[in-house]
């Protein structure tokens, strides 16, 4: 291939003609375009993006992105085509306001459908839909039907719990909540019970949590409700439903301030382009027609009061949100990490 | 080739000769420079934020993260040099040196293991030896266990068990790069050893393994630098690195700055340790002064009996485990979603990530040429460490390397728009950002260390005197370098385009922050599919991905295997 200068030199010439034409920017400002980042999978959000331009006559133009997301609309800039932004996590959405790349929305539609626990106080974040930070618990060899987190500290479950990494987001922000309402001090007393009761080493994803309980690794595991309905619903790998047939989902307490619940949301780009169709797009996937999608769809729970969860997550039981305001929590999130490292959580139990 | 019986002018390069070379190719010189910088652009970049910011997060990291993570990935990383190099050299040497069944056959299939994107190593691995895991169902039926507790299984949740994760997936760089050097160096050498009456494995230890030496290290440098970069495999495991902590500071405690800071000790790490081995290794040299070994060599010594089966199980084990094992895994999903093999979705992915892998690997492979020429040229110790320092961002985790160019890139973008602005009254808009071109220039330089160690290898098995000799009779510079040490650079240039090539089908991190709307790769697709923890959507991608990396493969080893073979 590269047997003289000559052709190497032509490949090269090949390769710039290619790398030129691919450098001509992708214009998707025109008319009747709205654009999203996205942290959220396109296939989740496709049926919901395709239901809002059967409505309005508007197209979506998709980007997905994962870490960095707030950093390349900063970068972007003012040239940065970015309307709509979509994310999981509370953490998240804080990161994106935090990196001054929204701008606040004033709309009485989005703020009629949302309650005011899942939004920011400014308008700069919005949830669209809810997922309950759970325990799993094995039908088999765990009797009760309530349980507390703070419970998880408790040393009668010593050995028998299981969790992923102490520092990944879900389990961040569930800790930061346990800090808004305990304190640091009591909290991280509670994290060091709950490291003296994990089976083994935190890792995996929350399914692996089901799959160790089914396996006999544990009794107990951490995890997001929706899982639950996606191993339940999973027919292609039917082994994945015996795992969360061997679960049960307990919300933890139920009976007193509630359960932990973090969002999936959304943020208006603070040099949107398109401001005009971002809001409607906004104002879309707090609509019924949306937040139903997200329900069946998702097995999430709807921010939108009233609307209609998924039959299978109904099965799970009621759920009783934390009324706590995701905000705090997020304001607890740094503490809630440096608290893992310092507890040494990820690096399981002592013995 | 017979007629460069030169002697070698072996004298150690002065400053003089350096000064007057630079004086004769200042075009070259410059352009080498230019590239040198944009290449390094990212990593600079990098080291700016990482220094703009306060510091704040160091007495935390010191007290609480570092002792243990600057341990668990030394650990990790000496497990990994060790394995990778047992298994990498001696599979290497195997091929090269014996006969036996299916050596053809295992000669490619030895490098197969590169195909699997190490997180999906991780997860297949976790899965095949898990509880309710093949191995572990088949031990509970022959033995009758019933519970946990009944017996011992070791975890693959640990260092070693990430160690091995990462071995069976990254020895193929071993592998390849102690090939290069045992096809292109011959066997005159060990035959002369041999004559002398050294026994073979004498031969092997104390010939060849020192000959090989440079181009291990190489191999192996290109193993550790992945094993510092990852995050999937190690989050998955379990496994506390430093990396992990590069992301819980910038995720989870906002702080990229504090991010960055630990990134550039990584690199300085490194860095260290690469320049290390490169002193130690100063004093030697195993040039071929003479052209004539890279034909006729004796045949291979032909293995039978137990000793052939040994070899044949030697060689294919790691190939089971690196390939095998993820395979099987991710074949069996895959065949629950038949439906997705016909998906357009998949087809253009599929289109897209050859395109790009291509493009990087053609990139990749001129920029590891020119600068390794130009220090070849100048051969100053501050060029040899310019180069050195241009490849080292393979060891930077991909989002903080690409994080490094979106910013570099951005700036120029949104500047040549202010330009525009303000002269022609247009807007430019954003021209590299988010083109497809900021993903070639991403992966080019991210896995510039691939096409740098390979060539490299190769290129100091070279005498110096090849290229000179040319240029004494009358030839330019590059003219010589393209007749002669072109030629002669196959095996290792078609080697660094199998890594450059399989990588950026693997690659995600620096694609997914940086491709524009509408540009979805493979491991694009695998990552969309399975990042709600349910990996087997994206079984199917995932296959495409390991058979996408495959055909080079074969494709190449065949020109690399007839060049041993003639």
């Amino acid at each position: 291939m590269f047997d003289s200068a000559f052709r190497m030199r032509a490949g090269l010439a090949v390769f710039a003609v290619t790398a030129g034409a691919a450098l001509l920017p992708v214009s998707a400002q025109a008319d009747g375009v709205v654009n999203v980042y996205s942290q959220r999978q396109p296939f989740l959000i496709q049926p919901l993006l395709d239901a809002f331009t059967e409505e309005t006559g508007i197209q979506t133009e998709v980007l997905h992105l994962d870490e960095g997301l707030p950093e390349r609309i900063a970068a972007e800039g003012e040239n940065s085509p970015a309307d709509v932004i979509l994310t999981v996590d509370i953490g998240r959405l804080v990161a994106v306001v935090d990196a001054g790349v929204t701008q606040p929305v004033e709309n009485d539609v989005i703020y009629e459908a949302i309650p005011s626990q899942y939004r920011d106080p400014e308008g700069h974040w919005f949830g669209v839909t809810t997922r309950g930070r759970v325990i799993y618990a094995s039908k088999e060899r765990v009797e009760q039907d309530t349980i507390t987190y703070e419970e998880l500290a408790d040393p009668k479950w010593k050995g028998k719990v299981c969790m992923r990494s102490g520092q990944h987001q879900y389990n961040i922000a569930l800790f930061a909540s346990m800090i808004a309402h305990h304190g640091e001090e009591q909290a991280e007393e509670w994290m060091k019970g709950l490291k003296e009761n994990l089976a083994r080493k935190p890792g995996g994803n929350d399914r692996g949590q089901a799959q160790a309980i089914y396996a006999g690794e544990c009794d107990l595991g951490l995890g997001n409700t929706y899982y639950v309905g996606l191993m339940m619903n999973n027919n292609e790998e039917p082994e994945q439903q015996e795992w969360a047939d061997a679960i049960k989902v307990l919300f933890p307490n139920s009976e007193d301030r509630g359960t932990h619940v973090n969002i999936s949301g959304m943020a208006l780009a603070k040099n949107a382009p398109n401001k005009e169709n971002a809001l409607k797009l906004m104002e879309f996937l707090t609509s019924a027609e949306a937040q139903a999608i997200y329900a069946e769809e998702n097995y999430e729970y709807p921010v939108l009061p009233g609307a209609a969860v998924s039959e299978t997550v109904q099965s799970f039981g009621e759920i009783k949100p934390d009324t706590l305001p995701l905000a705090d929590v997020a304001k607890y999130r740094k503490a809630a990490s440096e608290m893992v490292d310092r507890v040494g959580l990820d690096d399981g139990p002592a013995s | 080739m017979s007629s460069f019986i030169l002697k070698a002018p072996l004298s150690p390069p002065t400053a003089g000769t350096g000064k007057t070379r630079r004086q004769r190719h200042p075009a070259a010189l410059a352009v080498t420079a230019l590239v040198a910088a944009a290449v390094l652009l990212p990593i600079l970049a990098v080291i700016v934020m990482a220094f703009s910011g306060t510091g704040a997060d160091w007495p935390h990291l010191a007290r609480y993260v570092l002792p243990q993570s600057v341990t668990t990935t030394f650990v990790l990383l000496a497990l990994v040099a060790v394995g990778s190099s047992v298994v990498g050299v001696g599979c290497a040497w195997l091929v090269v040196a014996y006969e036996f069944p299916l050596r053809r056959t295992f000669a490619w299939a030895l490098v197969l293991p590169l195909a699997v994107p190490p997180y999906l190593a991780a997860y297949a691995f976790g899965e095949f030896f898990h509880y309710v895991g093949p191995v572990q169902t088949a031990i509970r039926t022959l033995f009758g266990f019933t519970r946990p507790g009944d017996y011992w299984f070791p975890d693959i949740r640990t260092t070693t068990g990430a160690a091995i994760v990462m071995t069976c997936v990254t020895f193929p760089y071993v592998y390849l790069t102690a090939r290069v050097v045992f096809v292109m160096q011959g066997r005159n050498i060990a035959d002369v050893a041999r004559t002398l009456g050294a026994a073979p494995a004498r031969v092997f230890w104390r010939v060849l393994l020192p000959v090989a030496r440079p181009a291990i290290v190489a191999g192996v440098a290109l193993v550790l630098m992945e094993t510092v970069n990852d995050f999937g495999a190690v989050q998955y495991l379990g496994v506390r690195t430093l990396t992990l902590a590069i992301y819980s500071t910038w995720l989870n405690r906002g702080s990229l700055e504090g991010a960055a800071q630990i990134a550039v000790v990584m690199l300085f790490l490194v860095f260290m340790l690469l320049t290390a081995e490169q002193m130690a290794r100063r004093k030697q040299r195993f040039h071929s002064a003479r052209g004539t070994q890279m034909k006729a060599r004796p045949p291979r010594i032909a293995l039978s009996g137990w000793r052939a089966g040994g070899a044949f199980a030697v060689a294919l084990v790691p190939i089971l485990a690196g390939f095998g094992i993820p395979l099987a895994v991710f074949g069996r999903y895959a065949l629950n979603r038949l439906h997705q093999f016909t998906e357009p979705a998949l087809a253009e992915a599929l289109v897209t990530s050859i395109g790009t892998a291509l493009a990087t690997a053609v990139l990749a492979i001129a920029v590891a040429l020119l600068l390794l020429y130009a220090a070849r040229l100048v051969r100053t110790r501050r060029m040899m460490l310019l180069v050195r320092f241009a490849t080292i961002g393979y060891a930077m985790p991909g989002t903080i390397l690409a994080l490094g160019l979106l910013i570099s890139l951005a700036r120029f973008d949104n500047f040549i728009d202010g330009l525009a602005r303000e002269y022609l009254g247009l807007s430019t808009g954003l021209l590299l950002t988010g083109s497809a071109a900021a993903v070639v220039l991403a992966c080019a330089i991210r896995f510039l260390a691939l096409a740098e160690g390979a060539v490299q290898a190769g290129l100091e098995k070279l005498p110096p005197n090849l290229d000179e000799a040319a240029r004494s009779l009358g030839r330019s510079a590059p003219a010589s370098a393209a007749t002669i040490l072109l030629p002669l650079l196959k095996p290792a240039i078609f080697t660094a385009g199998i890594l450059v090539f399989v990588d950026t089908v693997k690659e995600l991190s620096a694609t997914i922050l940086l491709r524009p709307f509408g540009f979805n790769t493979l491991a694009t697709y695998v990552y969309e599919n399975a990042s709600r923890g349910a990996v087997e959507e994206g079984a199917m991608a995932a296959l495409f991905i390991i058979a996408t990396a495959i055909v080079p493969v074969i494709l190449l080893s065949g020109p690399l295997m007839r060049d041993r073979d003639a």
